[in-house]
């Protein structure tokens, strides 16, 4: 059984701590049971489950410290797990950036878990991939995707009186429509807590969609165009922008948010002053776990407001070093948005590009921030408010910051990988070279 | 773990990696790594439960992997030991054939009854999903191997050094770039063993012992509002800890000019720290580049990333066919293109070979992981398509009947699929060295090691950093530039190839993080090549002011 109830963590933790002789001892206990269904070439390709259980124990004698684990929770594996990590933090150097276990902590209630998340079946996702391949091949379409599900718990507990316990479901799907004759592809991605929320066969009509009017696309000029970004163009951009608001980083000088001269950005402005970015575990939409791995609780909390940067994350051994509060990372990130939808923001659009989605993406410059990639699955070409024809896929070599600063508009907001992203109007968005990829 | 969790945590910001979770397995003692796990003997008792109850249930092919995955990372910055990671993960993972549907299922309990209990899961599986198949499974015919086995030939077993040494030489590699002017530095040593056991319908039990390593480092320099890193020049290989010893016979100086020394099969990580040192500080005041068309001397180290991603990946056959189309993508290396047997994939002068046997490669093993002896063959020979990378269940699509052994699973809990042989472009015949390629540059980059890289879904249009840019004009190097990416077009660049230094230069790139499929799976593959010419190539400039 890898799922076990708020009262059987306790009983296996409180177990395992009883045998502890060390210092210190944390123990983090969790579970997941996941299923998922592959296919491509309009057929089912791959399928499997998986299941998995792991306690683990870290002990600790002044800076020394050695982690166990083990998948086995009868009492003489719990002794035998933690009597090892002891074993290990005898023999581990010393690690001066050690931090004591935190007491015990306030949580919030999660929202974490849908029960008919936890209940789906191979038959639940085999019909997940029929309603996508057939509603393809009846448009001569080739459909290729898949479902993940997963439903877990983790728990934990240290010799301070600390507890924490939470479970979780989630879902995610993707899928790519090509068209038979190889010049139109259409993608789409939904993620949910809860299976009733996925939708996914409106995901994959929209991929559908995206991959008919994609057909025989033309090439236009590389060089800097207003762009409207779906929200799952612009997930990753700033995604990888909120990691880097790493508080050490920026103040060892090799970070964007590092100052000439020495110090940090935090506290400035840092891009337009309509970019409101925050944490919020408690969100009905994208809820998150209102914990972290080392027990810190995590809140609502703003990261970037009206355009100025209000938080960098700090690990507890930075904090204590720079005499400040800890800041965990957050466990989501949610974007304000605007009242726009998407026809408006096109409405809206003398001439532009509208992105579906932007992909492989990759670091050129961490100074700066910049990162190159290109569109894929759906580029079309905007003129005086009207999707005039779909174009060839470009090459983009562009900075999240220097895209926030050139922010226009602010449209609806979608839930993309556990995230809320507004679809955002941006000009000047850089591409670079051009893609005959399909 | 997310890759980028473990970027952070490695302090390493390039290359082709990745870790996931699923890899770390159980921690355990680095003693416990030397204790033997379950022998050849019950091994085969256990698979034959797996393939027996398959059987019984009606599934006309089933192949049981038992696995144990051994794991040993050390991770340091400056003068401090980060993280020492000892990892085992052990179990069974059981495919099978049921109505014409693959079905897969894993588990950690390896006892009858677990293994029952997953094989009637991967049943049960594929009948579910057979509903909805169009394409039965078709498998090229494969010759049970009976009972045999194969290890990767190292001369030091990773488990066998010391935690202490290993810790002492990342920081003295550190603290030898810190004493020549480095601000911090992040190293690390990846170390893996994978132990497994293969068993099929067919009448094969393989018995497998696999090592790999991978010593890394990024050294930062800070100076007037800049940072700038210079990665290792290090290879992951398919080595044991002897990769560290550092022989000087095994390392090659980079062009007059630059002062680098570069590795072949063995490294001295202490040599090149401290060079790294020297280049990271050189970088923050170098020039930075003009954009425009640049001849390119692009260094195995660098060029093995090319390689991997314009010329591995899309001619892996499941990207040809669209198995791949919701992840990775598809290919423009198109069957049409293979059939017409004269498209020109570069030039005469290009020939890429796939090779899993490969010695000191990361991709070298025996048999693959459905049982298929490891063998060599043509990709791209004189220039022109010849054949693609393909596994048993997709060989009958392109016309064959022999799978060409390129099947791999990350681990007994993920199922096997194909993945990357070793691609790597042959050396040139004649004798030229890299002396005599600068020589012939009148506008040029040389570019080491690896660095920033992209590529569209079906691998036309790249982009590609590098570690260490140096310019050359009329057959000299001169200073290091920044700045530097160049992009082009697959069959362009590798048209443009004009001549490939000699066997002397050649040497292995490897990644050990490379990923691929929904779930996500890692592989390591190595690329080798000799130092290479690429002419007129596209430069942009890569500054930004935010």
């Amino acid at each position: 059984m890898a799922i076990y109830s708020k009262e059987q963590a306790r009983k296996i933790m409180e177990k395992a701590l009883s045998f502890s002789k060390a210092d210190t001892c944390e123990v983090n206990l969790s579970g997941s049971e996941s299923g998922n269904i592959r296919y491509a070439r309009n057929t089912v390709s791959t399928a499997g489950y998986r299941s998995n259980q792991t306690l683990v124990v870290q002990s600790s004698f002044g800076l020394k410290s050695g982690t166990a684990t083990i998948d086995e929770f009868d009492d003489a594996s719990l002794e035998k797990v933690v009597r090892r990590a002891e074993e290990l933090a005898k023999l581990s150097p010393e690690n001066p950036e050690f931090m004591e276990p935190l007491g015990p902590q306030q949580y919030d209630e999660s929202k974490t878990y849908i029960e008919a998340t936890a209940n789906i079946t191979p038959e639940f996702r085999a019909q997940v991939a029929a309603d996508s391949i057939n509603p393809a091949a009846a448009k001569d379409v080739t459909a290729a995707g898949f479902l993940n599900d997963s439903n877990g718990f983790a728990a934990m507990m240290n010799s301070k009186g600390l507890f924490a316990y939470n479970k979780s479901t989630n879902a995610n799907f993707t899928v790519t429509m090509r068209t038979n004759d190889g010049t139109g592809s259409g993608w789409a991605t939904r993620d949910a807590t809860d299976i009733d929320k996925l939708q996914a066969s409106m995901a994959s009509k929209r991929a559908i969609d995206k991959a008919l009017m994609s057909r025989k696309a033309q090439a236009i000029e590389p060089g800097k165009y207003t762009v409207i970004l779906e929200p799952s163009a612009s997930e990753q951009l700033l995604n990888n922008m909120l990691f880097s608001f790493n508080a050490r980083n920026a103040d060892e000088g090799r970070s964007f948010m590092s100052k000439e001269g020495g110090g940090t950005k935090l506290g400035e402005k840092i891009v337009d002053e309509r970019v409101n970015i925050w944490t919020d575990p408690m969100n009905e939409e994208v809820p998150s776990a209102p914990w972290n791995g080392g027990g810190q609780p995590l809140k609502r909390m703003p990261i970037v407001e009206n355009g100025v940067a209000k938080n960098l994350f700090y690990s507890r051994y930075w904090a204590k070093e720079k005499g400040v509060e800890a800041v965990p990372f957050p466990s989501n990130g949610i974007m304000a948005g605007g009242d726009a939808s998407l026809e408006d923001m096109i409405k809206d659009t003398k001439r532009g590009i509208l992105v579906t989605r932007l992909w492989y993406i990759r670091t050129v410059d961490p100074q700066t921030l910049l990162y190159t990639g290109l569109t894929r699955d759906g580029t079309f070409f905007i003129e005086n408010g009207k999707i005039k024809y779909p174009i060839k896929n470009f090459r983009f070599n562009e900075s999240p910051i220097i895209m926030l600063n050139n922010l226009e508009t602010l449209g609806q907001q979608e839930r993309v990988n556990g995230n809320l992203i507004p679809y955002m109007k941006v000009r000047d968005f850089t591409f670079t070279s051009l893609s005959d990829a399909v | 773990m997310k890759r980028r969790d473990f970027v952070q945590l490695a302090g390493l910001g390039a290359g082709a990696m990745m870790l996931p979770t699923s890899l770390m397995g159980k921690s355990i003692s680095a003693e416990a790594l030397l204790t033997p796990g379950m022998d050849v003997a019950q091994k085969k008792m256990m698979a034959d439960v797996a393939l027996n109850t398959a059987k019984s249930l009606g599934a006309t092919y089933a192949d049981a992997r038992i696995g144990r995955y051994l794991n040993q990372y050390v991770f340091t910055r400056e003068d401090k030991v980060q993280n020492v990671v000892n990892t085992e993960s052990f179990g069974i993972g059981i495919r099978v054939i049921t109505n014409g549907t693959w079905g897969f299922a894993s588990t950690n309990d390896v006892s009858p009854d677990g293994i029952k209990k997953a094989t009637n899961q991967a049943v049960a599986i594929a009948k579910a999903n057979s509903k909805i198949q169009t394409d039965p499974v078709k498998l090229a015919p494969v010759k049970g191997k009976g009972e045999v086995s194969w290890k990767t030939p190292i001369k030091k077993d990773f488990k066998d050094v010391p935690i202490s040494e290993k810790v002492d030489l990342l920081l003295t590699a550190n603290a030898a770039a810190m004493e020549n002017g480095a601000n911090y530095v992040n190293s690390a040593l990846f170390m893996v063993n994978e132990q497994k056991y293969f068993a099929s319908t067919d009448g094969s039990y393989i018995d497998q012992d696999v090592h790999r390593i991978w010593p890394t480092f990024g050294v930062t320099a800070i100076g007037d509002g800049k940072f700038k890193t210079r990665q290792a020049m290090s290879a992951p290989m398919g080595m044991g800890y002897e990769y560290m010893d550092g022989l000087d016979s095994e390392k090659l100086a980079g062009p007059e000019g630059t002062g680098m020394n570069l590795y072949r099969q063995s490294y001295d990580i202490v040599e090149d720290a401290t060079l790294a040192a020297k280049q990271a500080k050189e970088m923050l005041t170098a020039k930075s580049v003009d954009p425009g068309k640049y001849d390119l001397v692009l260094e195995p180290n660098h060029l093995g990333l090319t390689i991997h991603e314009s010329v591995g990946h899309p001619l892996e056959l499941d990207r040809v066919l669209g198995y791949e189309a919701n992840y990775a993508g598809t290919s423009f290396a198109t069957l049409d293109k293979w059939k017409s047997g004269d498209f020109k994939y570069g030039s005469d002068k290009v020939n890429l070979v796939a090779d899993k046997t490969q010695v000191g490669s990361l991709g070298a093993v025996g048999y693959d992981d459905e049982g298929v002896a490891c063998k060599k063959w043509d990709l791209v020979r004189d220039g022109v398509l010849v054949n693609y990378q393909a596994i048993r269940d997709q060989v009958h699509m392109i016309d064959q009947n022999e799978s060409h052994g390129c099947c791999y699973s990350q681990s007994w809990n993920d199922v096997q699929f194909q993945r990357m042989p070793n691609v790597s472009l042959e050396a040139g015949k004649e004798k030229y060295s890299i002396n005599d390629m600068v020589k012939d540059v009148e506008k040029g980059i040389y570019i080491a090691g690896r660095g920033s890289y992209s590529i569209d879904q079906q691998r036309y249009n790249f982009q590609f950093g590098g570690t260490a840019f140096y310019e050359i004009k009329n057959g000299k190097v001169e200073g290091m530039l920044n700045d530097v990416a160049y992009q082009s077009n697959t069959q362009e660049f590798w048209n443009s190839c004009s001549k490939i230094c000699d066997k002397d230069d050649y040497r292995l790139f490897g990644s050990f993080f490379d990923g691929k499929g929904q779930p996500s799976q890692v592989s390591a593959v190595s690329h080798g090549s000799s130092t290479t010419r690429f002419d007129g190539v596209n430069v942009i400039n890569t500054g930004r002011t935010i």
